[in-house]
């Protein structure tokens, strides 16, 4: 192995992390073996499949293509920092439950981690954006269809509790 | 996977100095989405990256009356196609980024890296090669400004050199009354790369072409403009005919592979449906 290791601090899921490692580690690595995260998961690692979204400073990204030299003192928010402390499940991960929108489950994290993008950006989403949006994200078990309800269900529901 | 080492300059000029001394081994990172593909697949092993994100310099979108639009390289492709400068301004550029893969990598993609990167089914270079935008490159000996469509040798090659930094690019004040517009065809996935993809941009005075500009990607080594095609229109009348007769010249610009994405057949073929579709929409949008 080149390449020299440091220090990297980052923010993960509102926790300060300090990881020593190189700088050229894709974030999912780093994410998965030295963090203990394992809920961003590998599918295709080039960017295509989303089974590796992570919010990086509130914006959508790829853990696969990201080198985690990137992150220093920025803030990620990985599928774990979802639901509240108590465990109390977001809107989103609660409509995903609700609509069965999994089934295997390996692309839900990410599914979930997208939705929340999406939500975040634009609150009352018509069917065709989510669908726009959730494209990156690619699924091999539901046929999509109760994806898209549970992001419409999470975006209505948000809207109520708000209301 | 070959773990390089990390550089985190602040300036252009300090990237400049790290391309120099740090010579062959040396690239620089934008948003990593073709970089770290690359490395992944032993593609590029650079032992030194160095990581623009940091060079305050090259980030945003700049707006001047007399130069037109001014994008920092490390502004992302998904800040193009959701700002309402861009949109305003040259709709067709906001068109041309929004089409590309899906929002996660447009979040990370950035203009810089789009051109630099060369791959000839990109979509934002052909739409910059409408708008007659210029490349500012700056290496050890300063700075050069040089049209998009001057840039691309060939695959995966620009004229921006080993010690150079693309810094931005200038899209300038457009054509009055000149529509923009941009039709990507996708046989496949929509987050695909396209198959093959036309760029245009047509200005009409009292029912004529005052002028037409249209580029194809993904027609070859690198994205072309087509000026039999573009003379083809010029001076003439929106009908029909005038169309698809401008249509027609464009697959003997250019030169496609076959590749799964298509025959080079398929992809000429495709290249004329595609203008001549683009043109009515331009049209029609015109008389609206
Ligand atoms: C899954 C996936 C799907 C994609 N689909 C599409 C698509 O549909 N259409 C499309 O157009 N593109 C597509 N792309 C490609 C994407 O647009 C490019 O990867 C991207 O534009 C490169 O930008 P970047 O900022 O990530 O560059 P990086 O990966 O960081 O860099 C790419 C290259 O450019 C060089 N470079 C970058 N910035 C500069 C600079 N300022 N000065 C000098 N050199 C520089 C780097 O050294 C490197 O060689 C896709 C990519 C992925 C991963
Ligand atoms: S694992 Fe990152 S996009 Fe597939
Ligand atoms: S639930 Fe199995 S791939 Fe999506």
């Amino acid at each position: 192995m080149s390449g020299s290791h440091e220090t990297i601090t980052v923010t993960v899921n509102g926790l300060q992390r300090r990881v020593v490692t190189s700088p050229a580690r894709p974030v999912l690595d780093v994410l998965r073996e030295d963090l203990g995260l394992t809920g961003t998961k590998e599918g295709c690692s080039v960017g295509v499949c989303g089974a590796c979204s992570i919010l990086i400073d509130g914006q959508l990204m790829s853990a696969c293509l990201v080198p985690v030299g990137e992150l220093d003192g920025r803030d990620v928010t990985t599928v774990e920092g979802l639901a509240s402390e108590d465990g109390e499940l977001s809107a989103v991960q609660g409509a995903f439950l609700r609509c069965g929108a999994f089934q295997c489950g390996i692309c839900t994290p990410g599914q979930v981690v997208a939705a929340t993008a999406l939500l975040a950006e634009c609150p009352a989403p018509t069917p065709e954006q989510v669908r726009e949006w959730m494209m990156g994200n690619l699924c091999r078990c539901t046929g999509y269809y109760s994806i898209v309800s549970a992001v419409l269900e999470a975006a209505a529901e948000a809207r109520e509790t708000s209301a | 996977m070959r773990l390089f080492q990390y550089h985190r300059p602040t300036t252009v000029d300090e990237a400049v100095g790290l391309l120099t001394d740090l010579g062959d081994e040396a690239v620089v990172l934008a948003g990593g989405t073709s970089l770290m593909n690359m490395v992944k697949l032993g593609l590029a092993e650079p032992e030194q990256v160095i990581a623009l994100r940091g060079v305050r310099e090259l980030h945003g979108v700049d707006t001047q009356p007399s130069d037109g639009l001014t994008f920092g390289a490390m502004t992302t492709l998904r800040e193009i196609e959701t700002s309402a400068l861009v949109r305003g301004t040259a709709p067709g550029l906001a068109e041309a980024a929004h089409h590309v893969a899906t929002v996660r990598i447009r979040n990370q993609a950035t203009v810089g890296g789009s051109l630099v990167h060369a791959d000839p089914n990109q979509d934002l270079p052909p739409m910059l090669m409408v708008h007659d935008a210029l490349a500012r490159v700056t290496g050890p000996d300063g700075s050069r400004e040089v049209p998009v469509a001057d840039m691309f040798l060939g695959y995966f090659e620009t004229v921006v050199g080993a010690e150079e930094i693309l810094r931005s690019v200038r899209v300038p004040v457009p054509r009055a009354g000149m529509r923009t517009g941009y039709l990507k065809f996708l046989p496949r996935t929509r987050d695909d790369y396209s198959t093959i993809s036309v760029a245009a941009g047509v200005t009409l005075v009292d029912g004529r072409f005052e002028d037409a500009r249209i580029a194809i990607a993904g027609g070859g080594s690198v994205p072309v403009r087509c000026r039999a095609a573009e003379a083809a229109l010029v001076g003439n009348g929106t009908r029909p005919d005038v169309l698809a007769g401008a249509a027609d010249v464009v697959p003997g610009e250019i030169d496609p592979i076959s590749d799964g994405r298509g025959t080079s057949g398929y992809k000429r073929d495709m290249a004329r449906v595609c203008t001549e579709r683009l043109l009515r929409r331009l049209v029609a949008e015109a008389r609206a």
